[in-house]
């Protein structure tokens, strides 16, 4: 999968009820997401993370700025480029179909797109279900039958079987428990480190952005704009002891003290948990 | 169940038998019931060996089929298309917030102007209320799905079509079935009423007839004839419903893998 993308978002600005009391969701907000990188973005709740996602995935437009995907305008504030499978969403509540097996559901991308026939969209599933570590033997379970880490990946793998140029994850692990999140974590970047797509990964966890990201984008709180960017450089193959290491101390000291400045902003505006 | 129906027979009997109150007397009792019902000769002329006890049945049957099957045709199309689409919502939705409120009975004398003779009439007022049913639980189905799911499924390169048939059809089901076996009884409860206005056929029309012709005990054995009736048709649409939603059933049967 080589066909990573590019994202380059520049001076977004959203405001929510332009006529009324208008909210400014995101003002002057600039970052790239580079061709194969991982990019992950944190900041306090309701600072505009998932309405910046949302314009990258095409679900809604800025006010003004644009977003362009390898040099090709995807939104302005005329122009909104519907959802489609060159960007695909991983939902923070996970939208695995229920009424299809998990193979159904991988297969789903190229049967619709008719760039595959169902018989070799299925089977392209199966290999894919095999490399992300021997999962074949639940192709034929429906979702509810499987843990929710599970549904998880398999929906990760719904998403990179259409080779989309970049995947959007919005807080996927946000309701999991500590152990299944660093599982995870290790499939995460197990499936990063095999397929390379380019990724945007909204969360709140910092050591998870760290230990994951390439970059870490630090939002600052509404207006939401981008307040620090961290380059992380980290090796790959990435593992969890790599949290002990100074390194990661130091990238982490770094990124709590742009959060917490944000957060404590947030707080003290009596902000209400929006994310 | 058993232990259900035995006392509660026994109790009728007790009450047509053994109860001074006069409003009993009236009553038959269950075992001069069960003797109509099941003899050969019947004395008020319909048991299980009359052919005019089967011609009744069928046609209440023929037209509770014919007003559920035209429900189920008119009224999920449109309770996916309200639920689905906001502005054609905007119309039909005003229209059939205005209409459901009149009892279903209220339709039958403009019914019997407007259509061609009482059977039409009789099959109207029964759709009617199958149709509400159906298309306001269609509605609430679809309107029930996940939104991610609608995202999810654009973002995979679906197309309106795909969507309605993989996302809002599945999704929109196991309420549309619920509201199938809500028309299904609205439907009977509202053949009988129809059928002892205006037919000449039917279980409602002989409830009403023997009742004017003094044959208590065929009274008691066409209600009985609906409750088992309606009792079939509604476990008919239960085994289809469970047929075509299995993956929920597999869903919440077997436990979830501790494994992630």
């Amino acid at each position: 999968m080589s066909q990573a993308g590019s994202i380059s978002v520049s001076n977004i600005q959203k405001i929510y009820d332009p006529e009324g009391a208008a909210v400014h969701a995101l003002e002057n907000c600039s970052c790239e997401i580079p061709s194969g990188k991982f990019v992950a973005m944190v900041g306090p709740s309701g600072c505009g993370k998932s309405t910046l996602l949302n314009m990258i995935a095409g679900f809604d437009k800025p006010t003004s700025g644009e977003i362009k995907l390898d040099d090709q305008l995807l939104v302005s504030a005329n122009t909104q480029t519907p959802p489609n499978s060159d960007r695909v969403v991983v939902f923070q509540n996970g939208a695995l179909f229920p009424w299809k097996t998990v193979l159904e559901n991988i297969a789903y991308g190229p049967i619709v797109q008719k760039t595959r026939g169902r018989g070799q969209a299925e089977e392209e599933a199966r290999e894919l279900l095999n490399k992300a570590g021997n999962l074949e033997r639940i192709a034929g379970s429906f979702p509810g039958q499987i843990s929710s880490g599970m549904q998880r990946r398999v929906e990760i793998l719904r998403a990179l079987i259409n080779k989309p140029k970049v995947l959007l994850l919005d807080e996927p692990f946000r309701a999991m428990d500590t152990v299944s999140k660093s599982k995870m974590h290790q499939h995460l970047l197990d499936i990063h480190d095999k397929f390379r797509p380019s990724i945007l990964l909204i969360t709140h966890d910092l050591v998870e952005a760290i230990l994951l990201a390439d970059v870490v984008l630090v939002m600052t709180t509404r207006p939401g704009t981008i307040k620090v960017n961290i380059n992380v450089e980290l090796p790959r193959p990435r593992s969890r002891e790599m949290i002990l290491s100074d390194e990661f101390t130091e990238l982490q000291k770094q990124a709590i003290a742009a959060v917490h400045e944000e957060a404590r902003k947030a707080f003290e505006r009596g902000e209400k948990e929006l994310a | 169940m058993i232990i259900g129906i035995t006392s509660s027979v026994l109790l009728w009997y007790g009450l047509v038998q053994w109860t001074p109150f006069k409003a009993f007397n009236r009553l038959p009792d269950p075992l001069s019931v069960i003797i109509e019902w099941v003899s050969t000769d019947p004395d008020y002329g319909l048991s299980i060996f009359t052919k005019d006890y089967y011609l009744h049945i069928l046609y209440s049957t023929y037209r509770a089929t014919v007003a559920f099957f035209l429900a189920l045709i008119l009224g999920v199309p449109l309770g996916i298309m309200m639920g689905w689409r906001a502005n054609f919502n905007a119309y039909a939705g005003a229209l059939l917030d205005f209409l459901r409120p009149i009892p279903p009975l209220a339709w039958v004398p403009i019914a019997i102007l407007i259509l061609p003779g009482d059977e039409p009439a009789v099959i109207f007022v029964t759709f009617l209320v199958a149709f509400f049913a159906t298309t306001l639980n269609t509605l609430l189905g679809v309107r029930s799905i996940d939104p991610d799911f609608f995202r999810a499924a654009e973002c995979l390169g679906a197309t309106d079509q795909d969507i309605l048939r993989d996302i809002i059809i599945p999704g929109a089901l196991p309420t549309i079935f619920t509201g199938l076996q809500i028309a299904m009884g609205a439907a009977w409860f509202s053949l009988v009423a129809g059928e002892m206005i205006a037919a000449q056929y039917g279980l409602g029309f002989m409830i009403l007839e023997s009742y004017n012709l003094v044959q208590y005990p065929t009274i008691i054995i066409m209600m009985a004839t609906l409750g088992i009736v309606g009792y079939a048709s509604s476990a008919l649409i239960r085994v289809v419903g469970k047929r075509m939603i299995r993956w929920r059933e597999q869903a919440t049967g077997i436990g979830q893998e501790a494994e992630t």
